[in-house]
């Protein structure tokens, strides 16, 4: 008994090491910090980039420095964009076999198991550092059904350069918000991906975005458009170790559904606590296409994170399922977004939220229903768990109906862990603080299950650590 | 004598709020004896019962706890459960997301002699079948969705599985069909088997006491043990109810 305990703590300890090492900065290039149009035409040159990307670029600049910091949410005002350095690289090309990656950034990767990943359980990687792609390669087996993916800075050189730009920026505009105009500025990296109509991708594609420059800022861009018929499964994991400066993160996800294509977009955010994590993700769902997002948030220091689907053909789905972990010093304000915009659409969220030790979650939910939403439905559900007397769960559910014949349903509940399942647990001879962790994972249970696997083994560790560190 | 299992000394209790509940129980139980534990309601019985598994909202204001003559008046809840006290819950909560199979295993690992793989789940089918229930309950999450006659199945299959050397059974019996009463007996006539065990029982029910093999009757009111003696007190009680009892609360040290 003791052996699996042991063997447990370990692997979890492990575990919290393989994000937070930092690796020393040799051969990098970088920006100086803030944010300048001359910065600006710097990054642009560097990526030898269509004229119209630069227009884009300058265009975002001018709506930043128009907009305001959103004033609603968590307190960011220790993010000090002078003191962010927008671009760092590390002076190697994009790679397709993982021997020709730089030896510690390649280690960096191994110990975050996505080579041994890919060989086991993906059809594709992509690997950013800093800002930019150090790695990304398909399966040839996937690429030959005419599977797209690749790097958006390679691709927008490429054949599918008019399909981006068609899409680029185009769900999430440059005037969303300031964070949205701030990646429209200085965006780098990022992975685009392309799926032609009627082909399934039986395996999924993984793209991990590390940060490891102190102080530097994460702008990648994921583009997505899985065409009729088609079916993806797209995993998105990031991490970074901790910095006592503020780190960024202002990546920008967009995501196109075609009629009856399924995509399934799942991502875990395991950012360091120094990081502002101010992300925007969206996707668009034609008719009877269904969108499946997964997230769990468990790092960062701030969040702002509300992945939104907008269902636009009849029939359409969407379906959120989303777990956040807020710790010590940890202000994670998460949420979705759905907008109706069409008959007969359907929206499910289910997300649960713990918080421990001074943390804060807040989870917001926005659903709209348009004057074309007939005869659809929504529906909410989000529990919260708070470990102590110090933390903090809210929820704000929002709902704008416009149309009669619609079913909108919200559910929420807060709670701490019940004592009384404690003493019930511990009657039966597990300590107190197993009792907890067995009582946490449960209540996270039903969201952690949808993870990808290795992922929802890393998050009962997680849980099992967070547990361990304050009760006892 | 060395067979004594559970001995309550001068044992007095009060909620965390400081309003005393119990107040100077005596009790010996020793192995192979079976007491029933009597009262009307709110006499404090399911308190005593959860006391003696140190439910942290009561504390105790005199007296002692002994175990296998060592004293576990100080000891937390999961210590004393090792040492091998089992409490079956009158109502037991529901642990969402957790399933009733890994709850059993992860209870079995904190026992004195842990079941390895292979005889753990032999043990498990066999007392599944005995208890008359479907494997599928494994899977369920513990006590979520069971019904009141499943949860107190549920719990005699923990107590059958972990063996504890002491049971306290709090209304096994009480809301179960006629049916459900004799696979309950099954259980405790079961458990009965082995002479180093102690049992003690809970109850309002009479029926299931007529059938089954009992030491000594202990009759509780407002806190205070008033009356004690053989299965005499069981026919009196069903007679004549608490009446004679509850007028002379507190003037009987037994």
């Amino acid at each position: 008994m003791s052996d699996t305990t042991k063997k447990k703590t370990m692997v979890a300890d492990v575990d919290r090491n393989l994000y937070d090492f930092k690796k020393a900065e040799k051969d990098v290039e970088k920006l100086a910090s803030g944010l300048t149009e001359d910065i600006v035409r710097q990054i642009s040159a560097k990526k030898h980039e269509p004229n119209w990307m630069l227009e884009h670029r300058l265009k975002s600049l001018k709506i930043y420095n128009e907009l305001k910091v959103p004033n609603w949410g968590p307190d960011i005002t220790d993010l000090d964009i002078d003191n962010i350095v927008t671009y760092v690289r590390s002076k190697t090309k994009m790679a397709a076999k993982w021997d020709e990656v730089p030896a510690d950034i390649k280690d960096t990767f191994e110990r975050l198991g996505i080579p041994e990943a890919e060989r086991t359980s993906l059809a594709g990687v992509g690997a950013q550092y800093d800002s930019e792609l150090v790695y990304h390669n398909i399966q040839d087996s996937v690429a030959k059904k005419g599977v797209i993916y690749s790097g958006i800075e390679e691709a927008l050189a490429g054949p599918y350069a008019e399909m981006i730009k068609q899409h680029f920026m185009k769900l999430v505009p440059p005037s969303d918000h300031k964070f949205a105009a701030l990646h429209g500025a200085v965006w780098s990296g990022g992975s685009f991906v392309y799926v032609p109509p009627y082909t399934t991708v039986d395996i999924p594609l993984q793209s991990y975005f590390r940060l490891n420059s102190p102080g530097a800022g994460q702008f990648e861009h994921t583009l997505i458009i899985v065409d009729k018929g088609a079916y993806l499964h797209f995993i998105e994991g990031c991490s970074a170790p901790k910095y006592n400066v503020a780190n960024l993160h202002a990546g920008c996800v967009e995501l196109f559904v075609g009629e009856n294509a399924h995509l399934r977009y799942s991502t875990i955010e395991n950012w360091s606590k120094n990081m502002y994590n101010l992300n925007t993700k969206r996707a668009k769902v034609e008719r009877n296409g269904s969108m499946e997002w997964i997230s769990g948030s468990f790092g960062s220091h701030v969040s702002y994170l509300y992945p939104m689907t907008i269902l636009n053909g009849e029939y359409s789905k969407s379906e959120f399922t989303g777990i956040t972990f807020a710790g010590e010093g940890q202000n994670l304000d998460t949420g979705t977004k759905i907008l109706h915009n069409a008959p007969h659409t359907s929206s499910v969220v289910n997300t649960k939220s713990l918080s421990k030790s001074g943390g804060i979650g807040t989870f917001r939910s926005a659903v709209t229903m348009t004057e074309k939403a007939h005869k659809s439905k929504s529906s909410v559900s989000c529990q919260s768990l708070m470990l102590d007397d110090k933390s903090r769960s809210d929820t704000i559910p929002l709902m704008d109906v416009r149309c009669d014949d619609v079913n909108v349903g919200h559910e929420a509940s807060i709670g701490r862990i019940d004592d009384e399942a404690v003493f019930y647990l511990m009657s039966r001879g597990i300590n107190e603080n197993e009792a907890k962790t067995l009582i946490v994972n449960g209540f996270a249970n039903p969201i952690s299950k949808e993870l990808p696997l290795e992922y929802a083994v890393e998050m009962n560790n997680l849980i099992r650590l967070e547990m361990e560190g304050g009760i006892g | 004598m060395s067979d004594k299992l559970l001995e309550v000394k001068n044992y007095s209790i009060a909620s965390t709020d400081d309003i005393s509940i119990l107040h100077n129980l005596n009790l010996t139980i020793n192995k192979g004896e079976t007491h029933i534990l009597m009262g009307p309601n709110g006499a404090g019985k399911s308190t005593f019962g959860s006391s003696l598994l140190a439910n942290p909202a009561y504390k105790t204001t005199s007296g002692s706890i002994l175990f296998e003559n060592e004293d576990i008046t100080d000891l937390p809840t999961d210590k004393r459960a090792k040492k091998g006290i089992f409490l079956s819950f009158q109502s037991p909560v529901e642990v969402p997301g957790i399933s009733l199979y890994s709850f059993l295993r992860a209870a079995s690992k904190n026992t004195a002699n842990p079941l390895k793989g292979k005889l753990f789940r032999q043990k498990l089918n066999d007392t599944l079948k005995n208890l008359d229930l479907k494997h599928e309950y494994l899977e369920r999450d513990l006590n979520v969705g069971f019904s009141g006659g499943e949860r107190k199945k549920v719990e005699m299959l923990q107590l059958l599985m972990l063996s504890p050397k002491l049971a306290i059974m709090d209304e096994t019996d009480s809301g179960l069909d006629v049916d459900a009463v004799n696979i309950m007996l099954r259980g405790i006539t079961e458990f009965q088997q082995d002479n180093e065990k102690g049992l003690l029982i809970i109850s309002h029910n009479m029926h299931i006491l007529d059938k089954l093999k009992i030491d000594k009757v202990h009759i509780l009111v407002k806190g205070h043990i008033v009356a004690e003696g053989g299965s005499e007190l069981i026919d009196e009680i069903n007679k004549t109810g608490f009446v004679r009892f509850e007028t002379q609360e507190g003037g009987n040290n037994v």
